[in-house]
């Protein structure tokens, strides 16, 4: 299930400081659309805004043909927009396996019940272990959470965005940290979940990004400078200049 | 309704509120800056009262109560605070509240062995025990005192707060905690000196207290919770917003006790009445407090703004 | 079905507990003690307050500072009726579920636009408030608390009868447990936990935190409010004594001692706390002051509660059990 996810004109200020400058993103049903940008360009604050855990102070949100501008996280994450954290945000008490399965739950609207355990539910069990095998975390479904290593808690951050049976992923950057083998087998991972889903992608690791996205959009001091194909951007004297530098990517 | 009536009623509400402000303003920011729920704070009050009660029948001088209130309670406090609170401020709320639970126990228990149950009899010191003259009605000079005593407080918590440098770190330490101990401030120092005066504030309260309230165990508590009443109400962190609030409860608490159950009786059935009156005067400052909640859950003069 | 594992110290002191419970009556009886049935009773109903909150307070992390108040509603959900000769135990229940329910909704919808200490503050006040509209209705008692004229009827069955009740509080102790260890791994508990784990992340799942500590509080209380029920009936007798403070404070005690968020902790900490208090009482009337600072070290040693300490028990013989074939073969 993919879809489409408009902004018009978002506005963030904090005081005097503006850090979303008047942000429209247009982002395709199906398309792997990246956000890059450099150090304090405003790219989380982007992202809390899409997800409503920040309220713009102007300028709407359209997702999946609605405004959903006025939604709750919740409303949001049930609608079908789910995203990742940058810094992990999991149940560090809960097993791998039960981390998803609480997130299939609402999906499925089958949280409250208080009687049968959870994981004997035949629909978000099913849903769970999908999502933890797409995101290559299989073996470790009986672990408990809180004793993973970093790059496979950083895996169940999106094992859980896709446990819960999303349209649109928002994974903000989900390779933070990661050494260069974790990194190129997330990339895979992703691109495993192109055509499937509606994804946008903040992320640092300029490799991924130009591998995987479909379209790039660069944010720079909150204001999306440009937005277009991986050769567009890489081409781009301007994008060059502010970000890219004298590095060919 | 007379004008006299009312007024004595207004002032007894500004002396209550001052009251609590002395126990609010020391509290507030025990809760803002270190995010430590005292709940031991009323056990000093009651300390203080003691230590007074004791200090002003051996030696006959208010003054000296007075004195001997602010340091037990400041003793006390830093002894509390080295021993048990220090170590308590990484864990959850809930170990705050056993410990501090835990003391109040003891504190209530170690007074009855010491004093027993009996509440301790404190006289209004001579100087203060006739009436002042305000605008053609006679007022109790020692309540007056009080008041006078909470607003000179007030005006001294403003200007430390306001105008000296540990003012300033403790107003950023409010907004900010940990931004406050990065910038590499002796926090313990800073905390030990913060729970102290608070405790010392309390002990004060508690020796002003003592010829007007019942001096006795457990006398702590119930004004203890009107306290955090006055915290939430105020904006927890926010010294100016326990003196606002204070007031506010006092005020609203006294004269509510005063005049709600006359409203009513003009507005209800007699029988109604005199049931509902005292009911809804005891529970005015609780659904003060459901109401600021409701409206504006960070309190009315919140520390931190945004 | 949830496996109990009874070579576990953890799950088979509780249970033998439970059983050993059940035979106090009949020991008692035989005995010729009857002070032991209510002097028991008294703990299984404290055991089931402990059990409602730790529903909260343990699964749910709502440090809830009040809920001694369901208690009070719930006695006087009986001795209010009993005073207007109204004696069906069906209408007191009712009526005490109602007000608990309604109570904790319109409590905890409040509370819960906070969190951390203003939350404890805020049930504290709360708890205090209904505490002082009790004392208020001088025509109910006022202060003095107000007998119970007509204990809960229902049917054949009075629970003003000592073994009536006693079979009752047993049967909602073991029922609410049940429920508890059920529940635990049920959806709802599993997203309460998480909630008290990481409230931010059950709202980005889809799911609403703050609903469901709603929920979980008002269950909670409508739960304590049965335990009030039981204790109006077993002192023939309702009092704002059982509102106060303090009670509040000695719920939270209970729980963390048998052991916080565990299905037996409850029992086991009213167990403890209320056995250890007749003890103290017994060696001296001023025994607060010895029980204060145990509470205070409670709080400082960390909190796992005996539940944890059976749990390391027995995960300590488990290993040994390893270790000591390979041990008596000489070097591993």
């Amino acid at each position: 299930m993919m879809a489409a996810l408009q902004t018009e004109g978002l506005v963030k200020r904090y005081g005097a400081l503006l850090v979303t400058d008047h942000v429209s993103l247009d982002i395709r049903p199906g398309e792997l659309h990246a956000v890059i940008g450099p150090n304090g360009a405003g790219k989380t604050t982007l992202i809390n805004q899409l997800s409503g855990e920040l309220q713009p102070n102007e300028g709407r949100v359209h997702f999946d043909g609605h405004d959903v501008s006025a939604l709750s996280v919740d409303q949001r994450a049930r609608a079908g927009l789910l995203r990742s954290y940058q810094i992990t945000s999991i149940f560090e008490e809960f097993s791998v396996l039960e981390n998803a399965v609480l997130a299939a739950l609402a999906a499925k609207r089958h949280a409250w019940r208080f009687w049968r355990p959870m994981l004997d539910d035949s629909a978000a069990r099913p849903a769970a272990q999908e999502a933890i095998a797409a995101a290559g975390l299989s073996a470790q479904a009986g672990v408990a959470a809180g004793e993973l290593a970093y790059g496979q808690r950083r895996q169940l951050e999106l094992a859980m965005a896709l446990a819960a049976q999303p349209k649109f992923l928002l994974l903000d950057e989900p390779m933070a940290g990661m050494s260069v083998q974790e990194s190129t087998a997330v990339t895979e991972l992703l691109r495993g979940l192109k055509r499937r889903y509606t994804i946008l992608l903040v992320e640092h690791d300029m490799d991924a990004v130009f591998s995987l996205a479909d379209r790039i959009t660069v944010l720079v001091y909150g204001r999306a400078m440009f937005t277009g194909t991986p050769d567009e951007i890489r081409e781009h004297p301007e994008v060059r200049a502010v970000y890219l530098g004298e590095e060919t990517v | 309704m007379s004008a006299t009536l009312l007024l004595a009623q207004l002032l007894n509400g500004l002396q209550y509120g001052v009251l609590l402000f002395l126990l609010a303003a020391g509290l507030t920011l025990v809760f803002g800056i270190m995010s430590f729920v005292n709940l031991a704070h009323g056990s000093l009050y009651m300390l203080g009262a003691y230590a007074a009660a004791v200090a002003y029948a051996a030696s006959g001088s208010f003054a000296l109560a007075i004195l001997a209130a602010m340091g037990t309670a400041l003793l006390i406090g830093l002894a509390l605070e080295v021993a048990i609170v220090s170590r308590l401020y990484r864990r959850d709320h809930l170990d705050h509240v056993l410990a501090t639970f835990g003391l109040v126990m003891f504190f209530n228990e170690l007074v009855r062995i010491v004093w027993g149950p009996q509440p301790l009899f404190v006289q209004v010191p001579d100087v203060l025990s006739g009436t002042v003259d305000i605008v053609g009605f006679s007022y109790p000079s020692y309540r007056f005192a009080i008041i006078g005593a909470g607003l000179l407080v007030a005006v001294g918590s403003h200007l430390l707060i306001h105008k000296t440098r540990v003012g300033m770190l403790i107003r950023a330490g409010a907004q900010n905690p940990q931004l406050v101990a990065a910038l590499g401030v002796n926090i313990g120092l800073l905390n030990a000196m913060l729970f102290g005066v608070g405790a010392m504030l309390a002990g004060l309260a508690g020796a002003m207290a003592g010829p007007v309230l019942s001096v006795q165990s457990g006398m702590g508590e119930p004004v203890l919770i009107t306290t955090l009443v006055v915290i939430v109400i105020g904006g927890i962190g926010s010294v100016s917003g326990a003196l606002y609030a204070a007031l506010i409860v006092g005020l609203v608490d006294t004269l509510g006790r005063v005049f709600l159950p006359l409203l009513l009786r003009q507005i209800a059935e007699r029988s109604i009445a005199d049931a509902a009156g005292p009911a809804l005067a005891s529970m005015s400052v609780y659904l003060l407090m459901a109401l600021v909640l409701a409206l504006r859950p960070q309190g009315l003069f919140p520390a931190r703004r945004g | 079905m949830t496996t109990l594992n009874l070579t576990r110290p953890a799950t088979a002191l509780p249970l033998l507990l439970f059983a050993g419970l059940a035979a106090v009556p009949f020991i008692a009886g035989a005995l010729g003690q009857p002070f032991w049935t209510s002097f028991f009773a008294r703990i299984l109903i404290y055991a089931i307050a402990a059990t409602a909150l730790n529903l909260a307070l343990g699964y749910g992390g709502l440090v809830s500072f009040g809920h001694a108040l369901f208690l009070g509603l719930g006695s006087y959900a009986v001795a209010l009726p009993a005073f207007h000769g109204v004696d069906s135990g069906w209408v007191h229940l009712a009526l005490c579920l109602l007000v608990c329910g309604v109570g904790a909704l319109a409590i905890g919808a409040i509370s819960l636009r906070t969190s951390g200490m203003a939350f404890i503050m805020i049930t504290l006040a709360f708890a205090q408030m209904g505490y002082f509209l009790l004392v208020s209705l001088k025509q109910y008692g006022g202060d003095d608390g107000l007998p119970v004229s007509a204990t809960s009827r229902f049917g054949p069955l009075n629970l003003g009868s000592p073994l009536v009740l006693y079979g009752a509080a047993w049967g909602v102790l073991a029922l609410a447990t049940w429920w508890m260890a059920r529940l635990r791994r049920a959806p709802f508990g599993m997203a309460l936990r998480g909630a008290r784990q990481n409230a931010r992340r059950i709202n980005a799942i889809g799911l609403q935190a703050q609903r469901l500590q709603l929920a979980a509080f008002v269950i909670s209380g409508a739960l304590c409010g049965v335990a009030g029920l039981l204790l109006a009936n077993l002192n023939a007798f309702a009092s704002p004594s059982s509102m106060a403070w303090t009670v509040s404070g000695e719920l939270i005690v209970m729980v963390v001692l048998g052991g916080i968020g565990t299905v037996f902790g409850p029992l086991i900490g009213a167990v403890a706390f209320l056995g250890l208090e007749e003890v103290l009482k017994g060696m001296t009337e001023h025994w607060m002051a010895i029980f204060g600072p145990l509470i205070v070290l409670m709080a400082l040693v960390g909190r796992h509660g005996i539940i944890g300490l059976l749990d390391r028990l027995g995960a300590w013989k488990r290993a040994r059990a390893e270790v000591a074939p390979a041990l008596s073969e000489g070097h591993a």
